[in-house]
């Protein structure tokens, strides 16, 4: 499967979408709270987080079906205050699809033509252009309740692209698709805001698809954004343990700060030993401590005698088979917790019995300082 | 940037809070049922306060005197002809509401647990009789059972009996009979849906756990459809005890029940102040059977358990 | 226990079920069969095959009368239930509000309580509010009874109904009374007709509230009520009688169908795999 070639298209810093300070509270309860957010014109945007994180309820407010508490939405350089949500230039692929039961493939396509009077021909012809956009030609007569759940996905998509909105959002797009599906879905939708270059604003829980799709991405949890990054800068440098945590497995190591600067920060651990690390930008001190944080699979198995720069012994004292890769659990003198490593088999890491004493070897720059 | 994005905070603030005002959930949804909700109110609610004004007042002829009294209501209580058509439309609402319930219970177990794929096709069947008009069901009774009727003609026909039978119409029995058969569909309904909420997980945990089919049904069904038996019961019992159709048809001088006795004072009789104090009185005494009913019914679930 | 076992496996539940269903039909039956008897008093033996009873219908005037103010009354009746049914059903399927609950029940009242207290209460205020009895004052009591069933038919038909739809169309450019027409009417349009044609069904055959509302003219189930009086008439009213059951089960059986597909449509949406 080709991986999709992400930011291939020049993105201009112009600003798409731009949210301030917007609170939405239900009586006592924040659903959204303080956010301020820029998406930026023709890029592939995601809000990710927990179900009740608040990303929905900030994919609405932009639709235009709910409206901030306080705060102020624009799109486009234009205020959305007061902008019903018909009259806003952005579209909506919603997680139901939300397709027409009563109208035909192409009458749901062209729901939204009509009001434009078009003409026939012109409308016919935006139809045609969308169906095949989205890999539907040939389709049009169906009815809703004759399209699988794929077809269905695409028929609200073109509906959609149809109205060439300056956004479009998606509403988890893909939660309803077998996973097969999902992973072919990821890959063109890709292609397809590459080819239309619209801004996408996609609302997802699942981090795969945000880190496979996404130019940034932004972590919510609770009503706040947490982060706002690049996928890469997202996984390899998460600003707390809950977003490292969110992106996927991470081992935890407690650290004593010995040297804080502006650059960086000098750390001692149990285990590592002392680190000198890049200091994260949100990175405010509480106290001496801080944590340290590793990715699974960039701890890396030292057969036989190979040696590295830097490395950590220990016992593997379970071995998880996984098909392509294997989680070994390896207990390291002086660390509380076991750290987590992932391997993949081609070495035969498969085979290593449980007992056996190993060593890991790692890039400090791998590890990333996370505050307490 | 736009004038819109600068414009005075205060201005912008007012506008924001009338926008969410009109776009209030309650606003919209109370707006929206509002002619519905004012309509019950002047049907429902208006005519019962003045049901229950006149009530308190009394008939002069053709005008009502205003002042306050319970004379109505000692009449209503003590009046022995009063007090003995309340009791009997009480005994015939519950009678008839119990057997409507004891039968149609297993109907809707058989619908809901054994109706498979035909189960719409099963309801369908079983309200269908219930859309037809009341009163032909009424009167198809009488025909059954008159004294040259269907039951005594074809007792007589089947050598059964020598002369008709005057005991089939004209007294309460023919009216708890035809009362049961009119609400049948009305009973069925409520125990279906409480049997259909029930999860059949559940009865399989039961079985699993080592009760037979009867202890099964008794320990986990029959509780959980409580509520159904609860609401079909009342939905029989409450509107059966102001029959006024099935008495007067097939109730004879026996069958009588106080509909007929409300409808004379509004009638012949030109009494509004005692129809209206025999209507609240009606109302009153079957709340009170409804709520011992579903008492009993909640105490016998407990001791079931 | 073994007799227990197959009477909760269905076996006598199946043949009880069946008792039933005869219970249940049986006296409606004998309407239609005595109708077409040449004998006028109901009974056994049946004397022979004739339609005269029908054929005497068309020839009395009162009784097309009846038949008249039956048709206005049951489409007027129906009419206004259901547009107030509508904006209830609306009401409590889309929005969330204090009171909603106590409102619906008050709205749904009239499906529990006696008739006949129904009947004389509107009875009293009509009178006091100087309300001339005629049919419009039955059309307004059986509006009332209406309600309740209009509501069951089309809160069932919205509650199905993904809101998502209505924000798509809004979405895609669509005004409010747009979406309402381009997408909210086509989907709910079965449960609308249904409620109209149970309405029409109640009204049709209701009698009691029609009895005491009415001025001078009659309804059907009246007109039927004055001949019962008279022996003679009897064949007449069962021949009557039949075309109204007849009536009844053909609106109600559309009603149904009607009601199955608006159902059936509501729910596919959303259906992943559909």
């Amino acid at each position: 499967m080709p991986e999709p070639t992400q930011a291939e298209r020049p993105q201009t810093d112009r600003a798409m979408i731009e949210i301030r300070s917007v609170t939405r509270s239900y009586g006592a309860f924040k659903a959204l709270d303080d956010a301020t957010l820029t998406i930026r014109e023709g890029e592939f945007f995601s809000l990710l987080g927990p179900s009740g994180c608040g990303k929905t309820t900030l994919l609405r407010m932009i639709a235009g079906f709910d409206n901030p508490t306080s705060g102020s939405i624009s799109v486009g350089g234009q205020s959305m205050e007061g902008i019903p949500a018909n009259r806003r230039p952005t579209n909506m692929v919603f997680q139901s699809y939300a397709i027409f039961p009563h109208l035909n493939v192409e009458q749901n396509v062209a729901y939204g033509l009509k009001r434009l009077k078009l003409g026939g021909t012109e409308e016919t012809r935006r139809v045609e252009e969308a169906l095949a956009q989205v890999s539907l030609t040939g389709l049009g007569k169906r009815l809703a309740t004759e399209l699988s759940g794929g077809q269905r996905q695409r028929v609200a998509l073109a509906r959609a692209l149809v109205m060439r909105p300056k956004v479009l959002l998606l509403d988890e797009p893909l939660s309803a698709l077998d996973k097969k599906l999902r992973e072919q879905m990821q890959v063109e939708l890709r292609r397809l805001q590459q080819a239309v270059g619209i801004t996408f604003v996609l609302v997802t829980h699942d981090q795969y698809e945000a880190l496979a799709m996404s130019d940034r991405i932004a972590v919510m949890f609770g009503g706040k954004i947490a982060q706002v990054a690049s996928p890469k800068e997202i996984y390899q440098r998460p600003v707390n343990r809950q977003v490292a945590d969110f992106l996927g497995g991470m081992n935890f190591v407690k650290a004593e700060i010995v040297e804080e600067n502006a650059a960086s920060l000098v750390v001692d651990t149990l285990g590592f030993g002392r680190v000198r690390t890049d200091k994260p930008k949100a990175f405010v001190r509480n106290g001496g401590g801080a944590t340290l944080g590793i990715r699974p699979e960039r701890l890396r198995v030292l057969w036989d005698n190979a040696t590295a720069k830097f490395e950590v012994a220990g016992k593997v004292v379970e071995r998880h088979y996984f098909g392509e890769i294997t989680h070994l659990i390896v207990e390291i003198p002086g660390l509380e917790k076991p750290l987590s490593v992932t391997e993949t088999n081609d070495f035969g890491a498969d085979d290593i019995p449980v007992g056996t004493s190993i060593r890991l070897a790692y890039d400090p720059e791998a590890l990333v300082a996370m505050a307490d | 940037m736009t004038a819109a994005a600068e414009r005075s905070p205060a201005f912008g603030m007012t506008r924001a809070r009338r926008n969410a005002l009109l776009q209030s959930e309650s606003v919209q949804g109370f707006a929206l049922i509002s002619p519905t909700f004012v309509y019950a109110l002047i049907l429902l609610v208006l005519p019962i306060l003045v049901v229950l004004a006149h009530s308190f007042w009394t008939q002069h002829y053709l005008t009502i005197d205003h002042t306050f009294t319970l004379e109505n209501y000692r009449i209503a209580l003590t009046e022995p002809i009063y007090r003995d058509l309340l009791w009997r439309s009480l005994y015939i609402s519950l009678t008839v509401s119990f057997f409507t319930v004891i039968l149609a219970y297993p109907i809707a177990y058989f619908i809901s647990f054994h109706g498979g794929r035909h189960k719409s096709l099963w309801l369908f069947l079983i309200t269908i009789p219930f859309w037809t008009s009341y009163l032909l069901r009424v009167m198809s009774w009488k025909v059954i059972l008159g004294y040259n009727g269907v039951l005594n003609s074809g007792l007589m026909g089947l050598g059964i009996i020598d002369e008709p039978s005057t005991a089939l119409l004209y007294n309460s029995s023919a009216v708890i009979i035809t009362l049961t058969h009119a609400w049948a569909a009305f009973a069925i309904l409520p125990i279906f849906v409480s049997l259909e909420k029930v999860d059949r997980t559940l009865v399989e945990a039961a079985t699993d756990l080592g009760d037979g089919p009867l202890h099964s049904f008794l320990r986990v069904t029959l509780p959980l459809s409580a509520p159904g038996v609860i609401s079909a019961a009342l939905i029989v019992m409450i509107p059966t005890v102001g029959d006024y159709v099935t008495p007067k048809l097939v109730g004879g001088k026996d069958g009588v029940m106080i509909a007929n006795a409300i409808q004379a004072q509004f009638g012949k009789a030109a009494n509004w102040p005692l129809g209206a104090a025999l209507s609240v009185t009606t109302m009153l005494v079957v709340s009170l059977m409804a709520g011992a009913t579903v008492l009993i019914i909640r105490a016998i679930q407990r001791l079931a358990r | 226990m073994t007799a227990m076992r197959r009477f909760f496996a269905g076996g006598w539940l199946t043949a009880y079920a069946f008792l039933y269903i005869v219970f249940l039909y049986l006296p409606v039956i004998f309407l239609p069969i005595f109708s077409i008897n040449t004998a006028p008093t109901p009974k056994f033996p049946l004397t022979g095959y004739t339609l005269k009873w029908y054929e005497d219908l068309p020839k009395t005037p009162a009784l097309l009368d009846a038949a008249w103010n039956s048709l206005i009354v049951g489409v007027s009746a129906s009419v206004l239930a259901t547009l107030l049914g509508i904006l209830a059903a609306r009401s409590i399927t889309r929005y969330r509000y204090p009171g909603r609950r106590t409102i619906n029940g008050l709205i749904m009242a009239p499906l529990v309580l006696p008739e006949i207290i129904l009947a004389i209460s509107m009875l009293l205020v009509m009178l006091q509010l100087g309300l001339s009895l005629s049919l419009f004052t039955v059309v307004l009591g059986h509006v009332l009874i209406c309600i309740p069933y209009s509501m069951t038919v089309l809160t069932a038909g919205f509650e199905g109904f993904d809101r998502s739809l209505e924000e798509a169309s809004a979405d895609l450019g669509e005004s409010a009374f747009g979406t309402f027409r381009r997408v909210t009417l086509p989907m709910v349009a079965p449960a609308i007709i249904s409620s109209l044609l149970v309405c029409f069904t109640i009204s049709l055959d209701e009698f009691v509230i029609a009895f005491f509302l009415t001025g001078t003219e009659t309804t059907l189930p009246i007109y039927i009520w004055g001949q019962l009086r008279f022996a003679a008439k009897l064949p007449g009213v069962l021949a009557l009688g039949t075309l109204l059951l007849v009536a009844s089960f053909v609106l109600m059986t559309v009603a149904e169908i009607l009601r199955r597909r608006a159902a059936r449509r509501t729910q596919n949406e959303g259906g992943l795999y559909a």
